[in-house]
């Protein structure tokens, strides 16, 4: 029971201190805001030179070989410094199903360019007759010499218009239970039959996409694992827990942003930091946050000695995403009436009001957290069923 | 980074839980709570047999030089057990006060004979007025040439009822609140002018409200400086919070694994109750009350070890959460249970009782949501 840190992490620390302050500079944030998924590919690139874009990879991939410890402190100074997490369907997702199931061709091509940010990966899941039950997928991949021809349609497609390439899960065979005959397959999105199209969210922003898939031709080889056992894959995917996958760090991150504002807004005189019934809502959530933090923790320490997550990590997705959504909800309640600022070019100072624009869009797109995934009723459904082995 | 037992540890774990499932079970207990003290007095000298009451006091004073996480590890189990015997009030808190602001002679009085089992000790700080305040104090002990004069009256005295010595919070100075001016004195429960009235309570434990009546004690009887008592009383104070979440975290896992167990057995029309999605959903919800409380002692454990005043809004927090998830807990393993969980036969609503009176003790959560605004909001 020990959560010091030796001489060692403290260096560590100095270290992503250091390369944090000196690379995401003024210039780095700038680029991040103006440039949309250029200026992430540019971050995920400066990552990738200091070989630290990916703390969760076998080392012998490109992975950093960090300790648990490590990995929590990398994660906290980050997130400190309001700098987003890679986004995770290529260097998190496909990257370690191509490790475990891939050939040694599929590893050898993509797992480089995943490292080096030079592919935008997005995920191919959902369908719109298919979200919780997954497995009543259609999208249907039907063989025609060396390749799959496909057809169908996959929704809330993250990210789809900056994708290059798209992981799918596609049904090759109807004969069995549902679950079987479905098939993990990558599908480059530059090829013809695929179109896409936007999807507008309660954000007003455009994240979201529907992608059509047409006759479109993918060669066999883009099979990822057996024909047919995509169920499985998925499911190895879904079980392997990353770190941070609560998001505890970004939820301390933004209780920080709630404490600057709550300071600086007054009613009648008195601060809303000063307000009782405020600092009570605080209370709850950072009450709750601090104990989620060692769960996260709990599931790091176990996973670095080797051991699979426990039933402590389970509910990581579950209370994180509550969490991230109170602290959403109560920079909205901070932002008050600005908490109705549509996204404008206006500058905040004839505006009135910066943070209630940021609010408004952190807690609409926050709605989703609790819906991807696997909605936090389906998590229920499997820790009820793998944890506490309810039927 | 590390959330494992030592194997010591382990073993004390073992060996109070081996002692809960040979020698404690459900119909033992309860003949030792319908008994005439309430304990017994066999089970106490297993105990220090067994080395458990040693634990947190130093090696020089003849303990185990235990630390907060071995402390935490029999407390955890003590809760799963339910076990009645005052260890709690004699160890950590009377022993607790002794070994922090005893002098050598003071503790090697009282803490060789804590250890061997010889004597039960209460910490008598309660009042009729106070709730959770500890520094709210009427009772007085005034300077009497070579000793003091005790008046005044403590309620809800913890192990009250058998306790040989007690630890009485007095004031020697100032008015009813400040917080200055507080005294510990050791007294004999036995000592003319001591009346006390004895009772149970809900979770089986045998308290008493004591009277003070021109109690006269000498020099010797004063507890570290006169004036001061109420930094000390609040180090224990710290301490008691973690052993009894650390009870409270045995308990809230007891009841999660009784009703899941039940819910997979019990069957109302014509299937397990545990099949039912209303209810699974019920019980995540549950296991996941568990793990975060669960979390939150060991950030509490760990932060102590490092250093006790960092732990101090941590502490703050962990009670908060034990008192919410606890009333989860409970509130739902009697539901789950239906008929059969508001019966006084089983064993459910007497682990809920136990999970309400640690609610009550030393500051419930609401007392420490406030506590842990004024330490982490007050500058801010």
């Amino acid at each position: 029971m020990d959560i010091a840190l030796s001489a060692e992490d403290l260096a560590f620390r100095d270290e992503v201190r250091n390369f944090l302050d000196t690379e995401f500079d003024a210039e780095m944030q700038a680029h991040l805001k103006s440039r949309g998924s250029k200026g992430m590919v540019e971050w995920q690139q400066k990552l990738y030179a200091k070989g630290w874009v990916a703390p969760n990879w076998p080392v012998e991939h490109g992975g950093t070989g960090w300790t648990a410890t490590q990995k929590y402190i990398w994660e906290s100074e980050r997130s400190l410094r309001g700098i987003p997490d890679v986004v995770p369907f290529g260097l998190v997702m496909v990257a370690n199903v191509i490790m475990a199931f891939g050939t040694d061709e599929q590893k050898e091509y993509f797992l480089p360019r995943i490292l080096k940010s030079e592919d935008w990966w997005c995920q191919g899941y959902s369908e719109p007759g298919s979200g919780s039950d997954l497995a009543s997928l259609k999208t249907k991949a039907e063989r025609d010499g060396d390749d799959y021809i496909i057809n169908g349609a996959k929704i809330w497609t993250t990210y789809a218009q900056h994708a290059d390439w798209i992981f799918c899960l596609v049904r090759t065979d109807n004969s069995g239970k549902k679950q079987e005959g479905i098939t993990f397959i990558l599908v480059d999105m530059k090829s013809e039959g695929i179109k896409v199209n936007p999807i507008i969210g309660i954000d007003n922003e455009h994240n979201l996409n529907e992608v059509e898939f047409n006759n479109v031709r993918v060669p066999a080889k883009n099979v990822v694992g057996e024909v047919g056992k995509g169920w499985t894959v998925a499911k190895a995917l879904l079980a392997h827990e990353r770190t941070g996958i609560a998001g505890v760090a970004d939820i301390k991150r933004n209780m920080r942003l709630i404490k600057e504002a709550a300071a600086s807004e007054v009613n009648g005189g008195q601060r809303l930091m000063d307000d009782p019934g405020f600092q009570q809502r605080m209370a709850d959530i950072e009450v709750e946050l601090m104990a989620l933090e060692f769960t996260e923790l709990r599931t790091l320490a176990t996973m670095a000695a080797g051991g699979f997550p426990g039933p402590e990590s389970s509910l990581l997705k579950i209370k994180g995403t509550e969490l991230q959504q109170a602290t959403q909800e109560l920079r909205m309640e901070i932002a008050a009436y600005y908490q109705g600022v549509l996204p404008t070019d206006m500058d905040p100072e004839v505006l009135g009001h910066e943070f209630g624009s940021d609010a408004r869009r952190a807690f609409m797109y926050g709605r989703a957290a609790t819906i991807y995934g696997g909605s936090n009723e389906v998590q229920k459904n499997i820790i009820s069923k793998y944890v506490l082995g309810l039927e | 980074m590390n959330f494992d037992y030592t194997e010591e540890q382990q073993m004390v774990r073992d060996s109070i839980a081996r002692f809960v499932q040979d020698d404690y079970d459900w119909d033992t207990r309860r003949a030792i709570v319908d008994s005439d003290e309430g304990m017994s007095r066999e089970n106490w000298q297993t105990f220090a047999e067994l080395g458990w009451l040693s634990i947190p006091f130093s090696e020089a004073d003849g303990g185990f030089g235990g630390n907060i996480v071995d402390m935490s590890v029999v407390m955890e189990e003590m809760g799963k057990g339910l076990v009645v015997e005052p260890f709690f009030p004699t160890v950590v808190l009377f022993g607790g006060v002794v070994a922090r602001a005893g002098d050598e002679a003071q503790r090697a009085e009282i803490l060789e004979s804590v250890i061997g089992g010889e004597t039960l000790g209460a910490f008598a700080y309660v009042e009729r007025q106070s709730r959770f305040a500890i520094n709210d104090c009427k009772t007085t002990a005034t300077a009497n040439g070579d000793g003091y004069t005790l008046n005044g009256e403590k309620v809800v005295v913890f192990n009250g009822e058998n306790a040989d010595k007690l630890v009485v919070l007095a004031r020697t100075s100032g008015g009813q609140f400040d917080e200055d001016g507080l005294s510990l004195f050791l007294v004999d429960a036995n000592a003319e002018g001591v009346s006390k009235v004895c009772y149970p309570m809900m979770d089986a434990q045998r308290v008493a409200n004591i009277t003070f009546d021109n109690v006269q004690l000498g020099a010797g009887a004063l507890l570290g400086s006169e004036g001061g008592a109420l930094p000390v009383v609040n180090d224990v104070v710290s301490e008691a919070l973690i052993a009894l979440a650390s009870e409270a975290v045995g308990i809230m896992g007891t009841l999660n694994a009784k009703t899941l167990e039940y819910t997979k057995t019990r069957e109302q029309f014509g299937v397990a109750i545990g099949s039912f999605q209303a209810l699974q959903h019920r019980m995540v919800d549950s296991m996941m009350a568990y793990e975060q409380a669960k979390s939150l002692l060991f950030k509490a454990l760990c932060e102590y070890k490092i250093d006790p005043a960092s732990a101090e809004a941590t502490i703050h927090a962990l009670k908060v959460l034990i008192d919410r998830n606890g009333k989860l807990i409970y509130g739902e393993a009697i539901q789950m249970h239906g008929g059969m969980g508001i019966t006084d036969e089983l064993d459910i609503g007497h682990y809920a009782k136990r999970l309400m009176m640690i609610n009550a003790t030393l500051g419930d959560g609401t007392f420490h949501r406030s506590k842990f605004i004024e330490s982490t909001y007050a500058a801010a």
